[in-house]
């Protein structure tokens, strides 16, 4: 065992199921090394767990690099842990103590119910996205790419925006459980692009009203979606999303 | 007996445009009376539920993720190719179907590899269409960038995260298929048996991995688009969730798996850290454009990679591959770094891994181009290492990442088993021995957009299909087969967790069926493999019931079914005695360490088939060079 090893000690929220009452739970990890991943370290929790006989922590992740957007879970209070621009996957033992207590829940939304654990249920986005978060083009009607110009600063902020992973952190941070963020940079990504002009009204008054229709909160300009944010998707989207959706409504 | 390919006649470029001529159509009236399910929502299976959605079929797509824009294509960094010629450099359709066959070392359909790079400029098309934030230049056209094995610039990109954003194009259009109907959508299901119903594939048994309630679908047609199989190693860049099963209950139900052996090592890799490892972590191919190979000269150099003055530095690739320097294919970079490590000059303190050095690049581009290229893979690698590449050279070596082989299919994508279409990662298609870099996303979605809306209306106009529901004995008998796999496993109660016989497996496979293999090694493999199995099925440990999300459960069935197919790999890596791309042989090799082809003797798609009694049963399809002369591949 190495000197910077760690032990560590977790308050983990549990809960069987979708209606059944859920804790906090107490654990305790050792030989924690300061390059495990966090979800590294959860899976050595575990380990220890099923050799025990005890009930693992359930929690999902698949990419383990912070683009597939599965992963996330509420750390000491903030969603995806103490590292900005960092989802939980991401996030390193490095960045903690010997003889923390970490506090872990899972992302809380009344849009977002837990199916186990840490586990939650966002197929509130899918709808979210199936509400015209797309652009109307059938497959073998496209003209040669470079037909459509784009200048270059258009593409990157158009990118920016497309970046989102839709792991639903802005929603668990935000006070209100608004999902403004995730909406507003889709809105944002395609409203930015020519391709995306055609149905541009259309587009945000229909995926405003699902946004509402799903369960989210209204957003009141916090910023907590910002600073918990993988990606560092601008609140400046939400603006963006309210100027789009006001010229909406005043076209017709 | 092979199956039969079913290539068509004709001149190479005009056998896809004479197929799509001539093949049988349902009409749009019959198409909405055709059920079709897709397994898997990556590239692949977006693609194909959003085409054939628009035309009108009946879409039932399943996923293991939570939602379908989770599936692992999102983690593809460096790019896409397509043969556009933008760049005014020499660039075709003929050079691209070149590359990709040179590149795969020969042992790849020439016509399918054709209509991919035919198909590719569409691709590009169309993703801009659906509004894909690629790359571009200050004048408004598309950008494009160099990769590993070609001598043009053809690859398409966003940023390092050209995957995703190809997912979240094609999960768009899939959205709107749902949006308009023609799509039901069915996350957290994992594919746990195909239904073969007189011989054609029928439907699928899957449980929701949310509830563990198992499922029956009924279909005219199943196509799998479940990705590769590279998590039999444990460690890789795959996602945590990537696995074969859903291709392996095909094979045991009759479907040919093909070149198993062919599996991918992909060469610029975070190395490995520590035991608790759960996964690797690529670092795009696209960095070679700008970032230099090397180890020390002396391997008791122990100094901090900045103090070593370049005249004691070996730029191995610049040195052995003058031609292509950097951007060798990933096969070779990756044995040339293995080399280096063998020789004992590896630069970490497991001695396994090599520098990748962007100081050159930057001083000639400065920090802000390099920034702009690779910001967010610099900034991965910090997370992840703690080291500042813009300071200091990256460490690398190279790690599991995609699988050539995969289930047969013909021509029309469709596997011996009628009515079972497999595309992308999952078949065996198009990059024979090794894959070129930027190739996976193109033929993913090739297969999806672009051909299987042909070859599945071919199939349905041609095939006489009784009516079915889920009461059919067959189904019934499929419900009954996966309960009980699924109580047996839980029911064992032993001592070992499903990750402590993953990881064993994993590094089995890793040590003898990975970069290198031996005739030796393979049969001590076999016998490991098989005591391996013989202890899960008595030893392994599931926590708590079926009836709920257990993950433990998942992975379990996953790691019992990668038992399986280790075997078949180690196999198929026997009977292969030559060195061809991703395939490394020992004992053929020539006396510079390079790969020892053998066209005589195999220069065929290797053919493993369930056998119920015993050990598969191996068999071959030919390969036929009309068009291009198969030479020794050469990148000096």
């Amino acid at each position: 065992m190495s000197e910077n090893n760690m032990t560590l000690h977790l308050e983990v929220w549990r809960q069987e199921s979708r209606d059944s009452n859920g804790k906090m739970v107490k654990y305790t990890v050792e030989d924690v090394t300061p390059d495990m991943s966090f979800l590294e370290m959860l899976d050595v929790l575990n380990e220890d767990l099923i050799r025990k006989g005890e009930d693992p922590v359930a929690f999902d992740s698949d990419c383990r690099e912070g683009i597939c957007g599965t992963c996330g879970m509420v750390i000491n209070g903030i969603a995806h842990g103490p590292e900005r621009s960092t989802s939980v996957c991401q996030l390193h033992m490095r960045h903690f103590n010997n003889g923390d207590t970490i506090y872990i829940e899972p992302f809380r939304s009344d849009a977002f119910p837990i199916i186990r654990d840490l586990v939650v249920d966002r197929s509130a986005f899918d709808n979210i996205i199936s509400s015209g978060g797309y652009i109307t083009v059938n497959t073998g009607s496209a003209p040669d790419a470079n037909t459509i110009l784009i200048p270059k600063d258009v593409a990157d902020r158009a990118m920016d925006s497309a970046t989102c992973i839709g792991c639903g952190a802005c929603v668990a941070a935000c006070p209100n459980g608004s999902a403004s963020l995730f909406t507003s940079a889709k809105i944002t990504h395609m409203a930015l692009l020519p391709q995306g002009g055609p149905e541009r009204e259309t587009r945000v008054k229909r995926m405003v009203e699902q946004m509402d229709n799903q369960g989210f909160g209204n957003c009141s300009n916090h910023g907590e979606c910002e600073a918990v944010c993988p990606k560092e998707i601008s609140i400046s989207n939400i603006a963006r999303m309210r100027r789009e959706y006001l010229r909406a409504v005043l076209k017709k | 007996m092979p199956p039969e390919s079913r290539i068509p006649s004709g001149p190479l470029e005009d056998k896809w445009t004479d197929y799509k001529s001539k093949v049988k159509l349902v009409s749009p009236a019959n198409k909405r009376k055709h059920n079709i399910i897709i397994v898997g929502s990556g590239l692949a299976g977006a693609s194909a539920a959003s085409s054939l959605g628009e035309l009108g079929y009946n879409i039932k797509c399943f996923c293991i993720q939570d939602s379908p824009r989770r599936a692992h294509s999102v983690a593809a960094q460096g790019g896409i190719n397509a043969a556009k010629n933008y760049q005014n450099d020499g660039d075709s359709i003929w050079r691209l179907f070149y590359d990709t066959i040179k590149g795969g070392d020969y042992r790849s359909r020439e016509a399918n590899v054709y209509r991919l790079a035919e198909i590719s400029a569409n691709i590009i098309d169309h993703c801009a269409a659906q509004g894909v934030p690629f790359a571009r230049e200050y004048g408004g056209t598309l950008a494009n960038r160099s990769f590993g094995g070609v001598q043009v610039s053809r690859t398409f990109y966003a940023r390092g995260q050209t995957g995703q954003q190809l997912l979240l194009g094609a999960y768009s259009s899939l959205m709107r298929q749902i949006d308009t109907g023609n799509v039901v959508m069915y996350p957290k299901r994992e594919m746990l048996d195909l239904v073969v119903v007189n011989d054609r594939a029928r439907g699928i048994t899957c449980r929701n991995l949310a509830t563990g309630e198992i499922e029956s679908h009924t279909a005219d047609a199943v196509i799998l688009a479940t990705g590769g199989y590279g998590n039999i190693y444990y460690l890789s860049t795959n996602g945590k969730n990537s696995n074969v099963t859903a291709a392996w209950r095909c094979y045991k139900k009759g479907a040919s798996f093909a070149n198993p052996c062919f599996t991918q090592i992909h060469p610029t890799c975070i190395p490995v850290s520590g035991h608790y490892q759960s996964k690797l972590t690529l670092m795009s191919e696209s960095l070679r454009n700008d970032g230099r190979a090397w180890v020390p000269k002396d391997k008791n150099d122990k100094r901090h990679p900045n103090d070593i003055p370049d005249e004691e530095r070996d730029y191995y690739l610049e040195r052995k591959y003058p031609a292509f320097g950097n951007l060798v294919p990933r096969d070779i970079a990756s044995r040339a770094a293995k080399a280096v490590c063998d020789e004992g000059r590896g630069v970490n303190k497991q001695g396994k891994a090599v520098y990748l050095d962007f100081a050159s690049a930057i001083e000639r581009l400065g920090v802000d181009t390099i920034k702009d290229r690779y910001g967010n893979l610099f900034d991965m690698y910090e997370k992840i290492t703690g080291d500042n590449p813009y300071k200091q050279p990256m460490k690398i070596y190279p790690a599991v990442h995609y699988c050539m082989g995969g289930l047969w299919v013909d021509y029309g994508l469709m596997s011996n088993l009628k009515g079972l279409f497999v595309i992308g990662e999952a078949n065996f298609s198009d990059h024979g021995a090794n894959r070129l870099g930027a190739s996976a996303l193109m033929q993913g979605l090739a297969d999806g957009y672009f051909v299987i809306p042909y070859t599945l209306g071919e199939y349905l106009a041609g095939a006489q299909l009784e009516s079915i529901d889920e009461n059919n004995d067959e189904f019934k008998g499929s419900v009954d087969y996966v309960s009980k796999r699924i109580n047996k496993m839980l029911s064992i109660n032993g001592t070992k967790t499903v990750n402590e016989f993953h990881r064993e497996l994993g590094s089995l496979i890793w040590e003898y069926v990975g970069m290198s293999r031996s005739k030796e090694g393979l049969e001590y493999v076999l016998k490991e493999i098989s005591k391996l199995r013989e202890e899960f099925w008595s030893n392994l440990r599931i926590p708590g019931k079926a009836d709920y999300f257990n993950k433990y459960l998942e992975m379990a069935g996953r790691v019992a079914d990668f038992l399986e197919l280790g075997e078949v790999m180690a196999m198929d890596a026997m009977l292969r005695n030559e060195s061809c791309g991703g395939h490394f042989r020992e004992e053929y090799q020539t006396q510079d360490g390079e790969a020892l082809r053998d066209d005589e003797n195999y220069s065929y798609v290797s053919l493993w088939d369930y056998n119920e009694a015993g050990r598969p049963l191996s068999g071959k399809e030919n390969l036929k060079f009309e068009f291009v002369k198969p030479t020794t591949r050469s990148y000096k």
